[in-house]
């Protein structure tokens, strides 16, 4: 009996082949984040979701590993979405007492800040010269990314790319929120929390809840809000664009 | 945490049964969201086990994004043609969507303030 060297590229087909590897690679490129993430004493741009995607990103690069072959794998994540959407409940529900104390607050910030997140983009769009299918594709990118396709179908965007936007949008807004407010001065947990929910939904709400529990559940307030609010919004201030 | 995920499984599939039959224009799981939000209030409590099995699964909630956002790199070349103004867009209306959402929040909120003091 011989033993031969381990070819590497058989080795790796074997690998790419198992939906196991890319769970276990998605799994081990979070940790790999977080752990950057808490090592810079969650530095807002030590965002972990931004550092995984990169890490996994590179391997599916070098790799010439095909989307749909990694989605395989990292579906059974993915499908954990669902119900981690509707336990966001936990955080509002905890904070009923004062979010019922400030209902005005919440109301008026909700209704104007629907409305600035879709003006502000078909305004900049217009202004940037954008095609009107990638305009109908961006209007709805504040809201989380189930909502936002079928508002951008909708519309007549295109919901693949209404997808990677709503994912952009988050990062930055996750990214964005701490130093922002620090320079707004905006102290408050519950502006902060509001304000990343309705900008930045799912992606900011869970880094408004590494930050603090207050603040997640003013971001999922928002975020659950601003969906609703969004779907009404979208095709009405288009129509006013367009 | 079975008992947990379960019922959280369960509101997410009733939610987006009640968005299939209604065609209202919000994922199933929003609705959900709702729906334990409205039932924990009528009960004036959150069961146990959702409560366990719902603080696990937020406590990692940015992981459930890194799928979804691998997909940034695979499609995203379909944006370059556009993507520098893409780019420029998305920080800009994201930032003045967040500014103007807290600084409402903020004005409103003194202002409550004000009207509850004697």
């Amino acid at each position: 009996m011989t033993f031969r060297p381990l070819d590497p590229t058989v080795f790796w087909i074997y690998l790419a082949e198992q939906p196991l590897f890319f769970l276990a690679l998605t799994l081990a490129a979070y940790l790999i984040g977080d752990r950057i993430a808490a090592s810079t004493g969650r530095h807002p741009v030590a965002n972990p979701v931004l550092i995984a995607i990169l890490l996994v990103g590179a391997v599916l690069l070098v790799s010439g590993t095909p989307h749909a072959r990694y989605f395989e794998g990292a579906r059974f994540i993915h499908v954990l979405l669902g119900p981690a959407t509707v336990a966001l409940a936990l955080p509002v529900f905890r904070n009923r007492a004062l979010i019922a104390k400030q209902w005005r607050a919440i109301a008026g910030a909700l209704f104007i800040g629907a409305v600035t997140g879709i003006a502000s983009t078909l305004a900049l769009a217009k202004l940037l010269g954008l095609s009107s299918a990638t305009i109908a594709s961006v209007a709805p990118k504040s809201v989380t990314a189930a909502i936002a396709m079928g508002i951008a179908e909708q519309v007549g965007g295109v919901p693949q790319i209404t997808a990677v936007i709503v994912i952009a949008t988050g990062i930055l807004g996750a990214i964005m929120v701490t130093p922002l407010m620090n320079l707004l001065r905006i102290k408050d947990y519950a502006a902060r929390g509001f304000a990343v929910g309705i900008s930045a939904h799912g992606i900011g709400t869970a880094r408004a809840l590494q930050v603090n529990e207050k603040a997640g559940a003013y971001a999922a307030l928002g975020m659950a809000l601003n969906g609703l609010m969004t779907a009404i919004l979208v095709p009405l201030l288009l129509w006013l664009f367009l | 945490m079975l008992e947990g995920i379960t019922i959280l499984i369960f509101l997410q599939f009733l939610g987006e049964i009640i968005a299939g039959v209604t065609r209202v224009p919000i994922p199933g799981p929003v609705i959900g969201l709702g729906l334990l939000a409205g039932f924990a209030l009528l009960r004036g409590k959150m069961p146990e086990p959702i409560v366990i099995a719902g603080d696990s699964i937020l406590k990692h909630l940015s992981l459930l994004f890194v799928p979804a956002g691998v997909g940034l790199i695979a499609f995203g070349d379909k944006l370059m043609a556009e993507g520098t103004r893409l780019i420029i867009l998305l920080i800009a209306s994201t930032a003045i969507t967040m500014t103007v959402t807290a600084l409402v929040f903020r004005f409103l909120t003194r202002k409550d303030d004000a009207e509850e003091a004697p």
